[in-house]
Order: structure tokens, then C-alpha cells, then sequence
């Protein structure tokens, strides 16, 4: 089973986000940036799906090189190999075009993404994806199991759950529960060293949206404190000074 | 050019995050002096299709029959596809919900269009510029994102734009639209829905609880609130990841955003990936017995307290305020 695992590089999760030039740009002085989350998630399913010589894991991100760091990490966690498309990820469309061109030349049984990235939280490169290579896509998957020609995936859907079979190749964004992020032993960071990282130069593509400036939510007010014997007082002001119950 | 919402149905049921988006769209429409089409699909009785109309849509194209009985990701974004282009529309509009975020990006692919998900206000037309104002960084920022394609597909986040009727009846007519075999690869197996729990992503109220409780033994409370206020319930990342509660309830950066009226949280810190994942809530309530939790800061009421003596507290003068009501 060849598994493709697509992996982006975001802000880690403990940043306190701020903008310069104008809240124009992400402000990136100090932040660490890591292989974002639900990556790491779909990242360690694919490793359980071809432990013991059942298959091998390509990592691919499409960023510029500082995101090698980022792609080490993830081989050595345990992916056997990784791609980098040598660009600056410009939108979602743009990522997802230049993954689908590569694996046109590159087939995979399973290509698994995160649900989200967690900068732009997104959510859609999976489908965009599977649109491109025209095949499945699954959102949100809970659970994922396979065999040598098809997978049963659980996906998260409004008020409740739904199991699915769908036959290779597909598209999957997978969330927590599908597997335990795995840390990278000391072996696994010696070999990472190692593992082949190819970088390949992006092809030509459209974009179709843009970023033009950032916000940051409207600080609240004080906190009103109720005394804890006045719970009363709790349910009163909800219901005539905020109005939601 | 028209503007075209798809209306996606629970059961048979719209929600009222369709009402939300069929009201969104009817403003762009408004804004760009055009017609809103709406699209369902799955079994949905006329007169529920016909109430569409009250919140602005002209038109309602139904769509039915046995294999689309169940959401289909890529029959579905073919049929809608579809009815885009006959119907002439440039903007598509669905919910910011786990189908349409399935669906806004194979939409995307096929309309050749631009996608703004997560959606939380009106697009701005000025200049010949197209923006949408989406959340980012998991709520911890917005961005304002242009579309720059000639076709556009926004998701809307659910409990972001009020609902108004306008009192009209939508003509329902039904529509076929071409699938393909290899659009319903994906075979669904069994579908498991929780019936007396209110869905997280869309609940107008969450009762949601930390490490605070100790244990999972002691959900019973939480659930009994949110049963009372007719909330969905949740969890930080600690409890799903101690196996307490499901994944399915863990709110935070790395879990499900909400953006609830209410947000009431127990015995939660707050940390800066728990916060990111509420913030765009519009009245949160904090219970903690340590005055210094981070939480009370981004809080708009707080009890300092424990929550095992609190909540039974909290529940008694919710039932007493439910009875006198």
C-alpha cells in the first residue's frame, strides 16, 4: 500500500498571533513554526497501516525551504520518503493543483491530509484534491482501517457518525482518533537525516483568492462575578442583560 | 447571474443554520440586484422546501431519488454543480458544517472558483473587489480574503448571521441533474445518529467541561445542564485525550470551533488552544475555583467556585427560572 501523507508547516499552537505592515502580514518574529496537528495524526495512521513492510509513506509539502525542518520531523517520526514542492503555498487551490500534478506522475493508493491546517483552517485541500484526481474524498474521518484494495473510514457527521467503505485510490482528511500522534525516537531522528527528500519545482497554476488583511477579535470587557451561592443571579442576567436563554 | 444556496436537510429537516445561510444569500443576491435559487437534495417534504421562501429564496430546485437519499460527497457537488450553471450563478452559498465543508472545495475545483470557508460576515464589494471576512488561526484572528475568480463559493459559519423572514412561499420545482457511477464510490455502511443530543458545530448553547471534574463519572451533571438549556456538550483536550469524553466533543484549536450565544465552561483553565477554538462565542460563562484560570479574562460572567457544589447549584435556578417562565 503506497500512502501519500500531504503535511503543512503552521504556527505552533501555544502562539499568540499578531499582525505587522498594517495587519497585512502574519507576524512570524519569534514563532516556532511545527507539522501541523491533524498532519501528525494522518501521518501516524499511515505509519500503522504499512508497519512491518505493509507499504511505505511519502510525505509531501508544497513550501519553500524552511519548511524542511518541519518534513524531518515527519520522517522522523517514521515516513519512509518526502517531497517538497519548491513553492510558497498561495491558497488552497494552488497547493492542491501542485500535489495533483505530482501524483498524476506519482500514483498512491491513499493520500491522507489533516483535516485543517490549523493557520487557516482551511479544510480544503482533501476535497479539492479529489476533485483534481478525480476520486473520493472523505472529511473529517474518525477511524480509519484498510486492506490492500479499499479502506472503512467513521467520518463525524451532524449529530452522529457514518461508516463507509470506499475502494483506492481516495482522499481522506483524518482527525483525532484516528491515531495517536507518534513522538520520533531517537533512531527515527538519526535516520531522518538520511531519508530521501526530494524537491520538485512547482508547475504553473492559478490562484483564486488572496489575503488582503487580518483582524483580531474585539477585546471583551471585564468579567462580571456572580457569587457562587447566587446562581440565581447567574440565570437572571443571562436571561435579561445577554438575552441568550 | 444569480446566487444559489444549497440547503442541506437532517432528516429531512432544514436546520436552522440553513435558515441563517438562505437569509446570507438572499443579502448578496440584494447586493448584487439578483435572484437566489435554492438547492436541496434528499428527501424533504414540499411544504419544508416551500419555507425556504420565507427567508428570501425564489426559487427551491428539489432533488431526490433513492442513491441520494444519504449525502454523497461527489454526487452531490456534481448535482450542485450543475444547477450552478444552468441557474446561472456565479455565487454559491452552503453552511460551514461538516457536508459543506466536504463539498465547498469539490465545488471549488469544479466552478473554477475561489472558496472562502468559515464565512462570519457579508462579503464587501468595493472597488470591483470581492472580500469575505473568515476566521483564521482557529479563531484566535480573521482574515479578509478577495476572491478573485469569476465564480465563488462561501461557507458560512453556523450562529453568524441573523436569521429574518421575509413572509414569501419559494416555488419548488424539481431538477435532475447527471451523476456518474464513480461519483458513489464512497458506499455508506451504517449510519449511527445520537438523536437526543444536540449537534455540537451548529448548538446555539455549550456546556463544556475540563479536568476540573476529575473524572468522567461526573458527566452527569454537565449533561443534566445542558439538557435543561437545550445545549450541545463538550470538552477540552485533556478529558477526549483521557478518554473521558468522546473526540467528537473537544473544542480548541486542534478540535471543533464553535460559536455559540452561550458558551458555558467548568472547570476549564483556558489555554491559549482551548480559547482559540470559542472565542467568536457571543456571552461565555466561566465556573473555576481558581480566580487566576486565564478563562476568567476572555469571560463575560464567572462564578468562582467548585464546580461539584456550582453546577447542582446552577441546575437547581435553571429549573426554577424554567418552571416560573
Amino acid at each position: 500500500m503506497k500512502i501519500l501523507v500531504c503535511v503543512s508547516n503552521v504556527p505552533d499552537t501555544t502562539t499568540k498571533i499578531t499582525f505587522t505592515d498594517n495587519n497585512t502580514q502574519f507576524n512570524t518574529n519569534g514563532v516556532q513554526f511545527i507539522l501541523n496537528p491533524y498532519d501528525e495524526i494522518a501521518l501516524s495512521r499511515a505509519i500503522e497501516l504499512t508497519d512491518g513492510g505493509k507499504g511505505s509513506v511519502t510525505v509531501i509539502n508544497v513550501g519553500e525551504v524552511n519548511t524542511e525542518a518541519t518534513i524531518r520531523k515527519a520522517l522522523a517520526i517514521g515516513a519512509t520518503d518526502a517531497v517538497r514542492i519548491n513553492a510558497k503555498p498561495h491558497d488552497a487551490w494552488y497547493v492542491a493543483y501542485q500535489i495533483a500534478q505530482y501524483v498524476k506522475a506519482n500514483p498512491f493508493d491513499l493520500i491522507l491530509t489533516g483535516r485543517e491546517s490549523i493557520d487557516y483552517n482551511g479544510s480544503k485541500v482533501a476535497g479539492m484534491l479529489g476533485e483534481l484526481l478525480d476520486i473520493p474524498s472523505v472529511s473529517i474521518i474518525k477511524k480509519l482501517d484498510a486492506d490492500d484494495s479499499s479502506a472503512t473510514v467513521e467520518r463525524e457527521i451532524e449529530g452522529g457518525k457514518e461508516a463507509l467503505t470506499i475502494p483506492f485510490p481516495f482522499v481522506a482528511g483524518t482527525a483525532e482518533g484516528v491515531a495517536e500522534p507518534k513522538i520520533p525516537n531517537m533512531r527515527g531522528i538519526m535516520s531522518a537525516r538520511t531519508k530521501p527528500l526530494t524537491v520538485v519545482e512547482p508547475v504553473e497554476a492559478k490562484t483564486f483568492s488572496e489575503v488582503l488583511s487580518y483582524e483580531t477579535p474585539a477585546p471583551r470587557g471585564q468579567v462580571k462575578l456572580v457569587p457562587a451561592d447566587d446562581t440565581a443571579r447567574l440565570v437572571e442576567l443571562l436571561h435579561t442583560e445577554a438575552r441568550v436563554i | 447571474m444569480s446566487v444559489l444556496i444549497y440547503a442541506e436537510n437532517a432528516g429531512g429537516k432544514f436546520k436552522k443554520s440553513v435558515f441563517e445561510a438562505v437569509t446570507y444569500a438572499r443579502a448578496i443576491a440584494n447586493q448584487n440586484n439578483t435572484s437566489l435559487v435554492a438547492i436541496s437534495i434528499g428527501d424533504v417534504d414540499a411544504a419544508e422546501l416551500a419555507a425556504l421562501g420565507k427567508y428570501g429564496a425564489e426559487k427551491v430546485l428539489n432533488v431526490s431519488g433513492e442513491k441520494l437519499k444519504n449525502f454523497v460527497n461527489q454526487a452531490y457537488a456534481s448535482i450542485i454543480a450543475e444547477a450552478a450553471k444552468k441557474h446561472s450563478a456565479d455565487i454559491v452559498v452552503l453552511s460551514n458544517t461538516f457536508s459543506g465543508r466536504g463539498l465547498a472545495p469539490r465545488l471549488g475545483v469544479k466552478l473554477e472558483a475561489g472558496v472562502a470557508d468559515g464565512a462570519v460576515a457579508l462579503p464587501q464589494q468595493d472597488g470591483g473587489k470581492f472580500t469575505v471576512k473568515k476566521t483564521a488561526f482557529s479563531g484566535k484572528a480573521f482574515a479578509v480574503v478577495e476572491l478573485t475568480s469569476a465564480n465563488k463559493v462561501i461557507a458560512l459559519v453556523p450562529n453568524s448571521y441573523k436569521v429574518t423572514e421575509t413572509g414569501e412561499t419559494a416555488q419548488v420545482e424539481d431538477f435532475t441533474a447527471e451523476t456518474k457511477d464513480s461519483d458513489f464510490k464512497a458506499m455508506i455502511k451504517e449510519i449511527v445518529r445520537s438523536t437526543d443530543k444536540v449537534s455540537l458545530p451548529d448548538a446555539e448553547i455549550v456546556v463544556s467541561a475540563g479536568r476540573g471534574l476529575k473524572g468522567p463519572e461526573n458527566w452527569g451533571m454537565v449533561e443534566e445542564l445542558a439538557s435543561l438549556l437545550g445545549a450541545a456538550t463538550a470538552c477540552s483536550k485533556p478529558v477526549s485525550d483521557a478518554g473521558w469524553r468522546p473526540h467528537s466533543e473537544h473544542v480548541g484549536q486542534t478540535g471543533i470551533a464553535v460559536s455559540p450565544n452561550l458558551y458555558i465552561a467548568i472547570g476549564i483553565s483556558g489555554a491559549i488552544q482551548h480559547l482559540a477554538g470559542i472565542s467568536s462565542s457571543k456571552v461565555i460563562v466561566v465556573i473555576n475555583k481558581d480566580p487566576e484560570a486565564p478563562f476568567f479574562k476572555v469571560a463575560d460572567y464567572g462564578i468562582v467556585g467548585d464546580a461539584f457544589d456550582v453546577v447542582p447549584k446552577l441546575i437547581a435556578a435553571v429549573k426554577e427560572y424554567k418552571a416560573s417562565a
